[in-house]
Protein backbone atom coordinates (compact mmCIF):
# COMPACT_ATOMS: atom_id res chain seq x y z
CA UNK A 1 0.00 0.00 0.00
CA UNK A 2 1.38 3.72 -0.84
CA UNK A 3 0.75 6.01 1.82
CA UNK A 4 -0.42 9.12 0.90
CA UNK A 5 2.65 11.63 1.76
CA UNK A 6 1.64 14.90 4.40
CA UNK A 7 0.13 17.77 2.82
CA UNK A 8 0.32 21.49 4.22
CA UNK A 9 -2.11 21.57 6.71
CA UNK A 10 -3.47 24.49 5.56
CA UNK A 11 -4.32 23.79 2.08
CA UNK A 12 -6.30 20.80 3.75
CA UNK A 13 -8.68 23.25 5.44
CA UNK A 14 -10.84 24.13 2.34
CA UNK A 15 -13.52 21.17 1.09
CA UNK A 16 -13.09 19.93 -2.49
CA UNK A 17 -16.20 20.30 -3.74
CA UNK A 18 -17.19 24.06 -2.03
CA UNK A 19 -20.66 23.32 -2.17
CA UNK A 20 -23.77 26.21 -1.61
CA UNK A 21 -24.92 27.25 1.59
CA UNK A 22 -28.20 25.86 0.18
CA UNK A 23 -27.11 22.73 -0.54
CA UNK A 24 -24.89 22.19 3.10
CA UNK A 25 -28.45 23.30 5.16
CA UNK A 26 -30.38 21.38 3.23
CA UNK A 27 -28.06 18.19 3.92
CA UNK A 28 -28.00 19.32 7.85
CA UNK A 29 -31.69 19.38 7.64
CA UNK A 30 -32.37 16.00 6.64
CA UNK A 31 -29.68 14.65 8.20
CA UNK A 32 -31.19 16.11 11.22
CA UNK A 33 -34.68 14.71 10.11
CA UNK A 34 -32.94 11.11 9.75
CA UNK A 35 -31.74 10.89 13.06
CA UNK A 36 -34.81 11.91 14.67
CA UNK A 37 -36.45 9.13 12.76
CA UNK A 38 -33.81 6.41 14.07
CA UNK A 39 -34.59 7.95 17.59
CA UNK A 40 -37.99 7.26 17.51
CA UNK A 41 -37.21 4.36 16.03
CA UNK A 42 -35.75 3.23 19.58
CA UNK A 43 -31.64 3.91 18.42
CA UNK A 44 -29.59 5.03 21.37
CA UNK A 45 -28.13 8.41 19.45
CA UNK A 46 -24.87 10.18 20.83
CA UNK A 47 -25.59 14.07 21.46
CA UNK A 48 -23.17 14.82 18.56
CA UNK A 49 -22.55 12.69 15.57
CA UNK A 50 -19.37 11.95 14.34
CA UNK A 51 -20.53 10.84 10.72
CA UNK A 52 -22.10 14.48 9.81
CA UNK A 53 -21.15 14.77 5.77
CA UNK A 54 -21.62 18.13 5.87
CA UNK A 55 -18.92 19.08 7.97
CA UNK A 56 -16.44 18.20 5.11
CA UNK A 57 -13.39 17.25 7.17
CA UNK A 58 -15.15 15.00 8.74
CA UNK A 59 -15.93 12.51 6.27
CA UNK A 60 -12.48 10.80 6.19
CA UNK A 61 -11.58 11.38 9.72
CA UNK A 62 -15.01 9.68 11.67
CA UNK A 63 -14.98 6.34 12.87
CA UNK A 64 -17.26 3.86 11.23
CA UNK A 65 -17.39 1.19 13.85
CA UNK A 66 -19.85 1.43 16.57
CA UNK A 67 -17.86 2.03 20.05
CA UNK A 68 -16.88 -0.03 22.07
CA UNK A 69 -19.00 0.29 25.70
CA UNK A 70 -16.38 -0.66 28.32
CA UNK A 71 -16.34 -0.48 32.10
CA UNK A 72 -14.09 2.23 33.47
CA UNK A 73 -11.39 1.36 35.49
CA UNK A 74 -9.10 3.51 38.05
CA UNK A 75 -7.29 5.45 35.62
CA UNK A 76 -10.33 6.30 33.40
CA UNK A 77 -12.36 7.31 36.78
CA UNK A 78 -9.59 9.92 37.87
CA UNK A 79 -8.55 12.73 36.45
CA UNK A 80 -5.22 14.84 36.43
CA UNK A 81 -5.28 17.05 39.61
CA UNK A 82 -5.07 20.29 39.63
CA UNK A 83 -5.03 23.49 42.50
CA UNK A 84 -6.22 26.83 42.66
CA UNK A 85 -2.58 27.73 42.06
CA UNK A 86 -1.28 25.53 39.04
CA UNK A 87 -2.96 29.01 36.82
CA UNK A 88 -2.14 32.79 37.46
CA UNK A 89 -5.46 34.98 38.10
CA UNK A 90 -4.42 36.76 35.20
CA UNK A 91 -4.87 33.51 32.89
CA UNK A 92 -8.34 34.05 33.20
CA UNK A 93 -8.48 38.06 32.17
CA UNK A 94 -8.07 37.61 28.19
CA UNK A 95 -7.59 41.49 28.40
CA UNK A 96 -5.09 42.22 30.08
CA UNK A 97 -2.09 39.93 28.88
CA UNK A 98 -0.44 43.33 26.80
CA UNK A 99 0.47 46.37 27.10
CA UNK A 100 -2.83 47.74 26.41
CA UNK A 101 -6.49 46.66 25.61
CA UNK A 102 -7.91 45.20 23.24
CA UNK A 103 -10.45 46.24 20.81
CA UNK A 104 -14.15 44.81 21.01
CA UNK A 105 -17.16 44.52 23.39
CA UNK A 106 -15.52 43.45 27.02
CA UNK A 107 -17.75 40.85 28.25
CA UNK A 108 -17.76 38.19 31.01
CA UNK A 109 -18.39 34.48 30.95
CA UNK A 110 -19.41 33.11 34.56
CA UNK A 111 -21.03 29.59 35.44
CA UNK A 112 -20.76 26.73 37.09
CA UNK A 113 -19.07 23.23 36.20
CA UNK A 114 -20.75 20.38 37.57
CA UNK A 115 -21.43 16.97 37.03
CA UNK A 116 -24.93 15.07 35.80
CA UNK A 117 -26.09 15.02 39.51
CA UNK A 118 -25.79 18.71 40.17
CA UNK A 119 -22.45 18.20 42.11
CA UNK A 120 -19.61 21.08 41.56
CA UNK A 121 -16.78 19.87 40.17
CA UNK A 122 -13.94 21.36 42.11
CA UNK A 123 -10.36 22.22 41.17
CA UNK A 124 -10.67 21.65 37.64
CA UNK A 125 -9.10 23.17 34.81
CA UNK A 126 -10.98 25.29 32.30
CA UNK A 127 -9.11 26.39 29.10
CA UNK A 128 -10.41 28.63 26.40
CA UNK A 129 -9.83 29.78 23.09
CA UNK A 130 -11.19 32.62 20.61
CA UNK A 131 -11.02 34.75 17.96
CA UNK A 132 -10.76 38.42 18.37
CA UNK A 133 -13.43 41.01 17.84
CA UNK A 134 -12.34 41.11 13.76
CA UNK A 135 -13.24 37.08 13.95
CA UNK A 136 -9.43 36.83 13.61
CA UNK A 137 -7.54 33.87 15.56
CA UNK A 138 -3.79 34.36 16.43
CA UNK A 139 -2.88 30.98 14.55
CA UNK A 140 -0.47 30.95 11.37
CA UNK A 141 -2.90 29.36 9.84
CA UNK A 142 -5.53 31.35 10.07
CA UNK A 143 -5.36 33.31 6.88
CA UNK A 144 -9.07 35.46 7.01
CA UNK A 145 -8.06 38.84 5.95
CA UNK A 146 -8.99 40.41 9.13
CA UNK A 147 -7.21 42.55 11.38
CA UNK A 148 -5.03 40.74 14.05
CA UNK A 149 -4.93 43.19 17.61
CA UNK A 150 -1.98 43.37 19.18
CA UNK A 151 -3.26 43.45 22.14
CA UNK A 152 -5.23 40.04 22.36
CA UNK A 153 -3.69 36.75 22.21
CA UNK A 154 -7.45 35.04 22.82
CA UNK A 155 -6.10 31.97 25.14
CA UNK A 156 -7.28 31.47 28.95
CA UNK A 157 -7.15 29.30 31.63
CA UNK A 158 -8.99 28.91 35.20
CA UNK A 159 -9.39 26.96 37.70
CA UNK A 160 -12.99 26.13 39.36
CA UNK A 161 -13.52 27.07 43.10
CA UNK A 162 -15.19 24.39 45.62
CA UNK A 163 -18.24 25.79 43.86
CA UNK A 164 -17.49 24.36 40.56
CA UNK A 165 -17.57 28.32 39.46
CA UNK A 166 -15.05 29.67 36.74
CA UNK A 167 -14.87 33.13 35.31
CA UNK A 168 -13.23 34.58 32.11
CA UNK A 169 -12.85 38.44 31.11
CA UNK A 170 -12.57 38.77 27.72
CA UNK A 171 -13.46 40.29 24.24
CA UNK A 172 -16.55 39.27 22.69
CA UNK A 173 -15.38 37.06 19.19
CA UNK A 174 -16.36 38.06 15.89
CA UNK A 175 -17.69 35.49 13.14
CA UNK A 176 -15.10 34.41 11.15
CA UNK A 177 -15.50 32.54 7.12
CA UNK A 178 -13.98 29.20 6.86
CA UNK A 179 -13.60 27.34 3.97
CA UNK A 180 -16.03 24.24 4.73
CA UNK A 181 -17.99 25.45 1.68
CA UNK A 182 -18.91 28.60 -0.37
CA UNK A 183 -19.68 31.71 2.09
CA UNK A 184 -19.16 29.54 5.05
CA UNK A 185 -18.99 31.18 8.29
CA UNK A 186 -18.67 30.50 11.83
CA UNK A 187 -21.12 32.02 14.34
CA UNK A 188 -18.85 33.92 17.09
CA UNK A 189 -18.08 30.99 19.60
CA UNK A 190 -15.15 30.70 22.18
CA UNK A 191 -13.57 26.91 22.15
CA UNK A 192 -14.14 25.61 25.81
CA UNK A 193 -11.74 22.60 26.93
CA UNK A 194 -12.91 21.18 30.15
CA UNK A 195 -11.62 18.67 33.13
CA UNK A 196 -13.95 16.41 34.69
CA UNK A 197 -13.04 14.46 38.26
CA UNK A 198 -12.83 11.36 35.98
CA UNK A 199 -11.44 10.92 32.45
CA UNK A 200 -14.09 9.89 30.86
CA UNK A 201 -15.82 12.87 32.02
CA UNK A 202 -13.26 14.96 29.24
CA UNK A 203 -15.01 17.54 27.81
CA UNK A 204 -14.10 19.96 24.56
CA UNK A 205 -16.59 21.98 23.16
CA UNK A 206 -17.79 25.48 21.99
CA UNK A 207 -19.81 28.08 23.68
CA UNK A 208 -22.11 30.69 21.23
CA UNK A 209 -23.65 33.84 21.74
CA UNK A 210 -27.67 34.29 21.63
CA UNK A 211 -29.88 34.86 18.34
CA UNK A 212 -26.81 34.46 16.26
CA UNK A 213 -28.54 34.41 12.52
CA UNK A 214 -25.68 32.00 11.83
CA UNK A 215 -26.98 28.91 13.72
CA UNK A 216 -28.94 27.11 11.38
CA UNK A 217 -26.04 27.67 8.52
CA UNK A 218 -23.09 26.24 10.71
CA UNK A 219 -22.50 22.60 9.75
CA UNK A 220 -20.29 22.37 13.12
CA UNK A 221 -22.74 23.59 15.70
CA UNK A 222 -25.38 21.36 13.58
CA UNK A 223 -23.20 17.88 14.26
CA UNK A 224 -25.09 18.58 18.27
CA UNK A 225 -28.39 17.27 16.34
CA UNK A 226 -31.34 17.99 19.11
CA UNK A 227 -32.01 21.65 19.18
CA UNK A 228 -31.93 21.42 23.32
CA UNK A 229 -28.76 19.80 23.52
CA UNK A 230 -27.84 22.71 20.83
CA UNK A 231 -29.67 24.81 23.05
CA UNK A 232 -27.36 24.19 25.65
CA UNK A 233 -24.24 25.29 24.28
CA UNK A 234 -25.44 28.98 23.83
CA UNK A 235 -24.37 31.17 26.43
CA UNK A 236 -27.42 32.94 28.55
CA UNK A 237 -27.33 36.97 28.61
CA UNK A 238 -27.23 37.58 32.07
CA UNK A 239 -27.94 41.05 33.12
CA UNK A 240 -27.13 40.31 36.81
CA UNK A 241 -23.89 39.12 36.17
CA UNK A 242 -23.26 43.09 33.53
CA UNK A 243 -20.76 45.19 35.62
CA UNK A 244 -21.81 49.14 35.31
CA UNK A 245 -19.38 51.34 33.16
CA UNK A 246 -17.18 47.97 32.98
CA UNK A 247 -18.54 44.20 30.78
CA UNK A 248 -21.55 42.91 30.08
CA UNK A 249 -22.02 39.18 31.08
CA UNK A 250 -22.91 35.75 29.56
CA UNK A 251 -23.59 32.89 31.98
CA UNK A 252 -22.82 29.51 30.89
CA UNK A 253 -22.99 26.34 32.97
CA UNK A 254 -21.11 22.98 31.97
CA UNK A 255 -22.27 19.75 32.93
CA UNK A 256 -20.05 16.86 32.50
CA UNK A 257 -21.39 13.72 32.47
CA UNK A 258 -19.98 9.72 33.42
CA UNK A 259 -20.84 6.77 33.31
CA UNK A 260 -22.80 4.96 36.54
CA UNK A 261 -19.21 4.63 38.60
CA UNK A 262 -18.27 8.07 38.65
CA UNK A 263 -20.95 8.61 40.78
CA UNK A 264 -19.48 6.34 43.26
CA UNK A 265 -15.70 7.43 42.52
CA UNK A 266 -17.21 11.31 43.80
CA UNK A 267 -19.14 10.35 46.76
CA UNK A 268 -16.41 8.57 47.88
CA UNK A 269 -13.68 11.45 48.11
CA UNK B 1 -26.12 1.72 46.25
CA UNK B 2 -28.11 2.47 43.76
CA UNK B 3 -27.36 5.36 41.83
CA UNK B 4 -29.70 7.75 41.79
CA UNK B 5 -31.20 9.12 38.23
CA UNK B 6 -29.05 11.90 36.36
CA UNK B 7 -30.96 15.76 37.01
CA UNK B 8 -28.56 17.34 34.53
CA UNK B 9 -28.45 17.06 31.04
CA UNK B 10 -24.94 16.71 29.62
CA UNK B 11 -23.14 19.69 28.10
CA UNK B 12 -22.55 18.24 24.28
CA UNK B 13 -18.62 18.10 22.88
CA UNK B 14 -17.77 19.91 19.75
CA UNK B 15 -14.47 19.63 17.14
CA UNK B 16 -11.45 21.84 18.58
CA UNK B 17 -11.18 22.75 15.36
CA UNK B 18 -8.57 23.55 13.59
CA UNK B 19 -6.54 26.47 15.63
CA UNK B 20 -6.43 25.08 18.97
CA UNK B 21 -3.03 25.03 19.23
CA UNK B 22 -2.57 28.27 20.84
CA UNK B 23 -5.43 27.34 23.42
CA UNK B 24 -4.00 24.22 24.98
CA UNK B 25 -0.54 24.34 24.57
CA UNK B 26 1.62 24.74 26.95
CA UNK B 27 5.30 23.95 28.10
CA UNK B 28 7.16 20.33 27.95
CA UNK B 29 3.24 18.84 28.12
CA UNK B 30 4.20 15.59 26.01
CA UNK B 31 7.12 15.13 28.46
CA UNK B 32 5.48 13.20 31.46
CA UNK B 33 8.69 11.89 32.31
CA UNK B 34 11.53 13.19 31.60
CA UNK B 35 13.34 12.24 28.18
CA UNK B 36 16.32 11.71 29.92
CA UNK B 37 15.38 9.92 33.50
CA UNK B 38 15.54 6.15 34.00
CA UNK B 39 12.65 4.69 33.11
CA UNK B 40 11.61 6.90 30.54
CA UNK B 41 10.03 5.62 27.80
CA UNK B 42 9.10 6.91 24.28
CA UNK B 43 5.92 6.30 22.98
CA UNK B 44 4.65 7.58 19.47
CA UNK B 45 2.61 6.97 16.75
CA UNK B 46 0.64 8.64 13.68
CA UNK B 47 -2.87 9.69 13.53
CA UNK B 48 -4.60 8.74 9.68
CA UNK B 49 -7.52 9.01 8.43
CA UNK B 50 -9.41 7.44 6.01
CA UNK B 51 -7.62 7.02 3.46
CA UNK B 52 -4.40 6.58 5.43
CA UNK B 53 -3.28 10.08 4.97
CA UNK B 54 -1.44 11.52 8.07
CA UNK B 55 -4.16 14.07 10.21
CA UNK B 56 -1.88 16.95 10.96
CA UNK B 57 -3.97 18.90 13.42
CA UNK B 58 -4.92 16.36 15.95
CA UNK B 59 -3.76 16.10 19.66
CA UNK B 60 -3.52 13.32 21.74
CA UNK B 61 -4.11 13.31 25.52
CA UNK B 62 -2.90 10.30 27.59
CA UNK B 63 -3.33 9.49 31.38
CA UNK B 64 -1.21 6.46 33.28
CA UNK B 65 -0.42 5.05 36.68
CA UNK B 66 3.01 5.11 37.36
CA UNK B 67 5.40 2.13 37.05
CA UNK B 68 3.62 0.29 40.16
CA UNK B 69 -0.09 0.83 39.07
CA UNK B 70 -0.98 3.24 41.40
CA UNK B 71 -2.68 6.27 40.12
CA UNK B 72 -0.68 9.29 40.48
CA UNK B 73 -2.93 12.41 42.35
CA UNK B 74 -0.19 14.88 42.17
CA UNK B 75 -0.33 18.33 40.96
CA UNK B 76 1.84 19.33 38.18
CA UNK B 77 0.52 18.24 34.69
CA UNK B 78 0.48 22.02 33.50
CA UNK B 79 3.71 23.37 35.20
CA UNK B 80 5.95 20.15 34.73
CA UNK B 81 9.20 20.39 37.56
CA UNK B 82 10.50 17.05 35.95
CA UNK B 83 10.57 14.96 38.70
CA UNK B 84 7.12 15.04 39.83
CA UNK B 85 5.19 12.25 37.90
CA UNK B 86 1.12 12.97 37.16
CA UNK B 87 0.40 11.05 34.71
CA UNK B 88 -1.43 13.21 32.29
CA UNK B 89 0.22 14.51 28.91
CA UNK B 90 -0.85 16.09 25.44
CA UNK B 91 0.65 15.81 22.23
CA UNK B 92 -0.01 17.40 18.98
CA UNK B 93 0.25 15.75 15.65
CA UNK B 94 3.43 17.10 13.28
CA UNK B 95 2.73 18.10 9.60
CA UNK B 96 3.45 14.02 9.39
CA UNK B 97 0.55 13.38 11.59
CA UNK B 98 3.08 12.03 14.36
CA UNK B 99 2.46 12.16 17.82
CA UNK B 100 4.94 11.69 20.82
CA UNK B 101 5.13 11.19 24.39
CA UNK B 102 8.26 10.63 26.90
CA UNK B 103 6.26 8.99 29.86
CA UNK B 104 6.49 5.74 32.31
CA UNK B 105 5.10 2.22 31.31
CA UNK B 106 2.16 2.06 33.49
CA UNK B 107 2.07 -0.70 35.91
CA UNK B 108 -0.71 -2.63 36.94
CA UNK B 109 -2.14 -4.76 39.48
CA UNK B 110 -1.07 -7.85 39.29
CA UNK B 111 -2.26 -10.20 36.78
CA UNK B 112 -4.25 -7.42 34.96
CA UNK B 113 -3.27 -5.64 31.58
CA UNK B 114 -1.14 -2.24 32.04
CA UNK B 115 -2.81 0.72 29.64
CA UNK B 116 -2.74 4.17 29.10
CA UNK B 117 -5.99 6.05 29.32
CA UNK B 118 -6.36 7.89 25.75
CA UNK B 119 -8.11 10.03 24.04
CA UNK B 120 -8.14 11.98 20.23
CA UNK B 121 -9.11 14.92 19.17
CA UNK B 122 -8.80 16.62 15.80
CA UNK B 123 -9.91 19.07 13.66
CA UNK B 124 -12.80 17.58 11.50
CA UNK B 125 -13.68 15.30 14.36
CA UNK B 126 -16.92 16.43 15.67
CA UNK B 127 -16.44 15.29 19.43
CA UNK B 128 -13.55 13.64 21.12
CA UNK B 129 -12.57 9.71 20.74
CA UNK B 130 -11.93 7.49 23.79
CA UNK B 131 -9.38 4.72 23.73
CA UNK B 132 -6.80 2.81 25.41
CA UNK B 133 -2.94 2.23 24.34
CA UNK B 134 -1.79 -1.07 26.13
CA UNK B 135 1.41 -2.25 26.80
CA UNK B 136 2.09 -5.19 24.79
CA UNK B 137 4.24 -7.15 27.23
CA UNK B 138 2.32 -9.04 29.34
CA UNK B 139 0.20 -11.92 26.84
CA UNK B 140 -1.39 -13.71 29.87
CA UNK B 141 -2.88 -10.40 31.51
CA UNK B 142 -3.94 -9.30 27.61
CA UNK B 143 -5.73 -12.50 27.18
CA UNK B 144 -7.85 -11.84 30.40
CA UNK B 145 -8.55 -8.47 29.77
CA UNK B 146 -12.04 -7.79 30.03
CA UNK B 147 -12.21 -5.47 27.33
CA UNK B 148 -9.78 -7.30 25.01
CA UNK B 149 -10.78 -10.58 25.29
CA UNK B 150 -14.40 -9.14 23.66
CA UNK B 151 -12.47 -8.59 20.75
CA UNK B 152 -12.05 -10.06 17.40
CA UNK B 153 -8.41 -10.18 17.08
CA UNK B 154 -8.29 -7.63 14.28
CA UNK B 155 -9.70 -5.31 16.83
CA UNK B 156 -7.58 -5.83 19.46
CA UNK B 157 -4.52 -5.59 17.60
CA UNK B 158 -5.42 -1.41 17.42
CA UNK B 159 -5.27 -1.28 21.08
CA UNK B 160 -2.07 -2.79 21.94
CA UNK B 161 1.00 -0.48 21.50
CA UNK B 162 4.43 -2.67 19.92
CA UNK B 163 7.58 -3.22 21.65
CA UNK B 164 10.44 -1.57 19.42
CA UNK B 165 13.52 -3.11 19.96
CA UNK B 166 14.95 -0.05 21.92
CA UNK B 167 12.36 -0.42 24.49
CA UNK B 168 10.20 2.66 23.21
CA UNK B 169 6.40 1.88 22.23
CA UNK B 170 4.62 2.42 18.96
CA UNK B 171 1.49 3.28 18.64
CA UNK B 172 -0.86 3.77 15.57
CA UNK B 173 -4.46 5.85 15.64
CA UNK B 174 -6.59 5.09 12.65
CA UNK B 175 -9.87 7.36 12.90
CA UNK B 176 -11.56 5.64 9.94
CA UNK B 177 -11.48 2.07 7.80
CA UNK B 178 -9.01 -0.56 7.35
CA UNK B 179 -7.36 -1.20 10.66
CA UNK B 180 -9.94 1.35 12.34
CA UNK B 181 -9.32 1.71 16.21
CA UNK B 182 -11.54 0.74 18.24
CA UNK B 183 -12.79 3.86 20.24
CA UNK B 184 -14.75 3.83 23.63
CA UNK B 185 -18.05 4.99 25.86
CA UNK B 186 -18.18 3.92 29.11
FE1 LIG C 1 -13.22 28.47 16.28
Amino acid sequence: MTVPTATAPETLLAAPDQASQRQITGEIESLHAELARRERAGEDLPATVHDFPPYRSSILRHPTKSPKLVDPETIELLSPAFGQRDVAAVESDLTIQHAGEPLGERITVQGRLTDSWGRPVANQLIEIWQANSAGRYIHQRDQHPAPLDPNFTGAGRAITNEAGEYAFTTIKPGPYPWKNHLNAWRPAHIHFSVFGSSFTQRLVTQMYFPGDPLFALDPIFNTIWRQKDRQSLIGVYDHELTAPEWATGYRFDIVVDGPDATWFENESE
Amino acid sequence: MAVPPRTLRATPGQTVGPFFAYGVGYDRMHQVAHPHAPGTVLLGGTVYDGVGAPVPDAFVEIFGADADGVVPRRRGSFRRDDHTFTGFGRAFTNDDGHFEFFTRDPGARPGRAAFFAAIVYARGLPDRLHTRIYLPDDAAALAADPLLRDLAADDRATLVAERMPDGSLRHDIRLQGEKETVFLVF
